[in-house]
């Protein structure tokens, strides 16, 4: 799937910062920055594959900064970040 | 009921905590265009996963003449919010589309009639219409103020005293009554003023208002403290609820309390006293019986 540089969230407590950029090589790169990657980096970056790899995207750069956020907003901005990186939108 | 930005997680969390009736989500006015899609994306993934206990969660969504407020309809009803608000309503005909656009994706993931409708009135000719958009839908479950749109619409400005409000405010109230509906007031947004705040929150609780939409947590309390009956008037209600009640079992539809006349009227605003305590959470069910 073709992507272009996309971002999505902020730097706010409670959200997260997604930002997308064409792969450089096969697989999903994910770089992530957290207070709490000690105790959930892995769990994040899980949540991070698992929903790019549920909206097709199976090759990307993808840098996260996590500012506290909780799964459903994890979820939320990675879609927003797919959605603006391929254009295809989840609603009918 | 209290506004929340619907692209603020952080605040999306939060609000429950401060215990309020119900959370209003928007992505209407407080969300600017190029974060619709994200704001979106959130609100109903905070719907699908935030246990939010007895909150009732509404969500304004977008006008549908606009590129987002059919994808708005879409995203809340298939998180399984309670209600959706719809901003800036001047017709019956623009409830109807809602209702129709609701029962299409309620119909693809089966769970027609899910899904209630709260109509903002926020200018003239909405004001004007306000019986016909209350009674527009089976869906509808109330009516609300937006003043800031309608004062500007009137052509004037919000004042302390509001009494450029008040034909709107009774006309709203009295076309959510003669529909059965609620009716909420609009916003009071100088956070710096409690004391005005108050007193709007009494005028409009005297004009027969269900509750207040707030914009802060700060908020909550005076609301609360409006509405909840005081002592004083729950005892009294008791009394006449309790009075009728032997009359009726006695045949007799009129009666004394206190030495002065109960008949229906007296009744229905006793017991609705007696509700209002039970929702404040002073009276409880059992306390009744």
């Amino acid at each position: 799937m073709e992507l272009k540089e996309s971002a999505a969230g902020t730097l706010e407590s409670g959200d997260i910062l997604v930002q997308i950029a064409p792969a450089e090589s096969k697989g999903l790169q994910v770089d992530l920055q957290s207070s709490v990657a000690y105790q959930f980096g892995r769990q994040i970056k899980q949540l991070v594959v698992e929903t790019l790899e549920g909206l097709g995207i199976h090759d990307a750069n993808v840098k996260v900064t996590d500012k506290g956020a909780l799964d459903c907003t994890i979820r939320a901005r990675v879609t927003a970040a797919a959605v603006r990186a391929t254009g295809k939108d989840v609603w009918a | 009921m209290m506004f929340v930005p619907g692209n603020n997680p952080g605040m999306m969390q939060d609000a429950f905590i401060y215990g309020p009736d119900s959370i209003m989500l928007d992505l209407e006015d407080s969300v600017t265009m190029a974060e619709k899609d994200a704001a979106r994306l959130l609100v109903h993934n905070a719907l699908k996963s935030i246990d939010y206990g007895g909150t009732e969660m509404v969500v304004r969504i977008n006008p549908l003449n606009t590129p987002y407020g059919k994808k708005d309809v879409e995203a809340v009803v298939k998180a399984g919010v309670n209600v959706i608000r719809m901003p800036k309503t001047e017709t019956a005909d623009e409830v109807r589309e809602l209702e129709a656009e609701i029962e299409k994706v309620e119909r693809e993931i089966g769970c027609v009639g899910r899904t209630a409708i709260m109509a903002a009135i926020e200018s003239t000719l909405g004001v004007i219409n306000a019986y016909a958009i209350a009674t527009a839908s089976k869906r509808m479950m109330g009516i609300a103020l937006g003043a800031e749109d309608y004062s500007a619409n009137l052509k004037t400005q919000r004042s302390p005293e509001g009494m450029e409000l008040l034909m709107a405010r009774q006309t709203i109230v009295v076309a959510a009554r003669a529909a059965g509906i609620d009716c909420f007031d609009t916003v009071y947004s100088n956070l710096n003023d409690m004391e005005t705040f108050r007193k709007e929150v009494e005028l409009i609780k005297q004009l027969g208002f269900d509750g207040k939409s707030i914009i802060n947590p700060r908020q909550i309390e005076i609301v609360n403290e409006v509405f909840t009956p005081k002592q004083k008037e729950i005892d009294k209600s008791l009394a006449i609820v309790a009075a009728i009640k032997d009359a009726e079992k006695r045949g007799s539809g009129v009666i004394a309390v206190n030495g002065k006349m109960v008949d229906r009227p007296v009744v229905l605003r006793a017991q609705r006293t007696i509700d209002l305590a039970i929702a404040s959470g002073v009276l409880k069910k059992e306390d009744i019986l």
